[in-house]
């Protein structure tokens, strides 16, 4: 992976994407967004679950994390560019031991699948974490992406996020025919995602460790979308940092979101009371726990120069995130709920009798305007 | 890249190393106005040695168990200077993981004293930089030690200043050497405490972490020196390890023969 930033200006060539993780949020939102580019011709999503999000032309098939399915539809589809958005890095959705085998062996397995002689594989965009910095007492104030951490991981999720891209950056100098992209991102907040943090920032009052005060930055999810899509339709092999401009003192956010900080937490043995803390209905990962203490910044500038524009500050994600808090109550149960029918989708895409709706949004037939005006 | 530094936010009252400048504010106003205009009754020589614009790294002895000369020198360059400036005091690592010292230190200004850090500020940012190469060894030596300006570390910080083009500009502080003597040290209580060091003075720890604050109203004179340019010492003069260590060396000198010639000078410790 080279140093500097090369951003190869290339004529919109017509692309066939395959999506990993196609059910997870991100997964599905970029196939959400890369179904409006004009360039990108088929989308194919792989997922061991159903879709959440309503899809117009993204193709999904179920399959389990093995690299011989993945490798057929790869090459039966022809796909050219393969965006990896599976990565766990909150050990509160899953078990460990599932987190342990989407991160590392399913990533192998994918990785595994884009190999070999003969692949259609020209791009590989990988979506990593900035968990692979870690947080620790001697870290500098924004990491780059030629650092590396500066303590050997500990916790879980980080060992993976770890191995992970490890294994990813293995094949990049391996495989001298695939353009690798790798985006470690911040810690998302905005209005959609559940993580920890967004639920430490839900609670009424915030606690936080006594005695510290750390320096937090992260990124709107929009942000996440349009960084994986720019990854998508630019040539711009290299690890790059997606992180919003600012960081952000944790008393900074929690006064932006209007809440009050309770320095309650102790500053040494935090993980003993992680049982008392979960009955109260706070769950601080350890993942989390350097965060709170040490915060962790990124330096974004590699990936600005490649000429990706971040739309969200720190401060703009903290106040979306304040806006869907206060909405919150009256939206409850009010967002609609979709459910994925193979049968119903197939029927759309395949059946003569489904027309569909022409590209300039018009509606085909004479429906329209029924009273002639 | 420094194009694609984030643009500052007007809203925001904490910059992106945590440095808040309302509480900043109050201690300026309160604390270090006091302790610089009444106590210590600070002079100061030379501040239009200190840049103006751009990066600069200012490099200064090191004396006294809660060491006051950092404080001294920012306000020197805020209240005497032309264009005053803040400045970016580079602190242990050790600070960041202890409570209280974590949440508060970056807020006045402080900065663990990482490289990365120093290089981002110096370069990047163009900003003021102060560090004591002397470290530890500086704020732990003994009363009977006062003004032998200790080993300059590895010149870590001259090899700072050539990366990121900047200048180097000495200061000499007298009066903070006497103004927190330390006694002894306690090994034992360092342990205990999980502190740096555990130094014994003539107001700690009998007077609680207050104490730390008991600094005997020594006259302070501060004298910035001439700066030395970086940028005139040749292609990646930084990875030339025996000018870094000369250019370390004559910035010692410089230091400890302005001390000797301020101390020589001074009739009375209190008194000036």
């Amino acid at each position: 992976m080279s140093d500097g930033v090369e951003v190869v200006a290339e004529r919109p060539q017509r692309r066939r994407v395959l999506i990993t993780g196609l059910s997870s949020y991100w997964g599905g939102r970029l196939a959400e967004a890369l179904e409006s580019f004009a360039e990108v011709e088929a989308i194919v999503g792989v997922d061991t679950r159903d879709p959440t999000r309503e899809l117009e032309r993204t193709e999904f098939v179920k399959v389990s994390n093995q690299h011989g399915l993945i490798q057929r539809i790869v090459r039966a589809a022809r796909i050219d560019t393969v965006i990896d958005a599976r990565l766990v890095v909150d050990s509160i959705t899953t078990s460990r031991q599932r987190a342990h085998e989407n991160n590392v062996i399913g990533t192998m397995n994918v990785l595994a699948a884009c190999a070999g002689e003969g692949s259609p594989v020209r791009r590989f965009v990988f979506k990593s974490s900035a968990h692979v910095y870690g947080a620790a007492q001697n870290d500098p104030a924004f990491f780059t992406e030629a650092m590396t951490r500066s303590q050997p991981p500990v916790t879980p999720i980080e060992r993976d996020v770890v191995e992970a891209e490890a294994s990813v950056v293995d094949f990049a100098g391996k495989q001298k025919r695939v353009d690798v992209t790798v985006l470690r991102c911040a810690n998302v907040l905005g209005p959609d995602v559940r993580t920890s943090f967004a639920k430490l920032l839900s609670l009424p009052l915030v606690p936080m460790i006594a005695g510290f005060d750390p320096r937090l930055q992260f990124v709107h999810e929009d942000d996440i979308v349009h960084a994986l899509e720019h990854a998508t339709v630019n040539r711009i092999p290299g690890v790059f940092n997606v992180a919003a401009d600012g960081v952000l003192a944790l008393s900074e956010i929690v006064g932006l979101l209007g809440k009050r900080p309770l320095p309650v937490l102790p500053p040494w043995g935090a993980g003993l009371l992680s049982a008392p803390l979960r009955a109260l209905r706070v769950q601080i990962p350890p993942e989390m726990r350097g965060m709170l203490r040490f915060g962790r910044g990124i330096d974004n500038r590699r990936y600005k120069a490649s000429g990706f524009e971040y739309g969200y500050t720190t401060r703009e994600a903290a106040l979306a995130f304040s806006e869907h808090l206060r909405l919150q109550p009256i939206l409850r149960g009010v967002e609609s709920s979709y459910t994925y029918e193979g049968e119903v989708e197939r029927f759309l895409r395949r059946s003569p009798l489904a027309r569909p709706p022409r590209p300039d949004g018009e509606e085909s037939g004479t429906a329209q305007e029924p009273f002639g005006i | 890249m420094r194009e694609l530094l984030p643009a500052i936010e007007p809203d925001r009252r904490i910059d992106d190393w945590g440095r808040s400048e309302r509480v900043e504010g109050v201690f300026d106003a309160t604390l270090v106005e006091f302790f610089y205009r009444y106590w210590f009754r600070c002079e100061v020589e030379g501040v239009e040695n200190v840049p103006a614009d751009g990066g600069a790294l200012l490099v200064s002895n090191h004396a006294g168990a809660l060491p006051p000369d950092a404080a001294m020198i920012g306000k020197a360059i805020r209240d005497e200077h032309s264009h005053p400036r803040p400045l970016y005091m580079t602190v242990e690592h050790f600070f960041k993981g202890y409570p209280g010292f974590s949440a508060l230190l970056p807020k006045i200004g402080c900065v663990p004293a990482h490289p990365a850090n120093v290089h981002r500020l110096l370069y990047d940012e163009g900003q003021l930089v102060l560090v004591f190469p002397e470290g530890r060894k500086g704020t732990e030596k003994l009363v009977k030690d006062r003004y032998r300006v200790q080993r300059f570390g590895r010149g870590g910080f001259v090899e700072a200043a050539m990366r990121a083009e900047a200048k180097l500009v000495p200061v000499c502080v007298v009066g903070a050497e006497e103004s927190a003597p330390i006694v002894a040290r306690s090994r034992l209580l360092e342990r205990v405490t999980g502190l740096l060091y555990f130094p014994i003075t003539p107001t700690f720890p009998w007077l609680g972490p207050a104490g730390m604050l008991g600094y005997l109203p020594a006259k302070f004179r501060i004298r910035f020196l001439e700066p030395i340019d970086t940028t005139r010492m040749g292609d990646e003069p930084a990875e030339d390890k025996a000018l870094v260590q000369s250019v370390a060396q004559e910035v010692r000198a410089r230091i400890q023969e302005n001390l000797h010639e301020m101390v020589s000078r001074r009739k009375s410790v209190w008194l000036g």
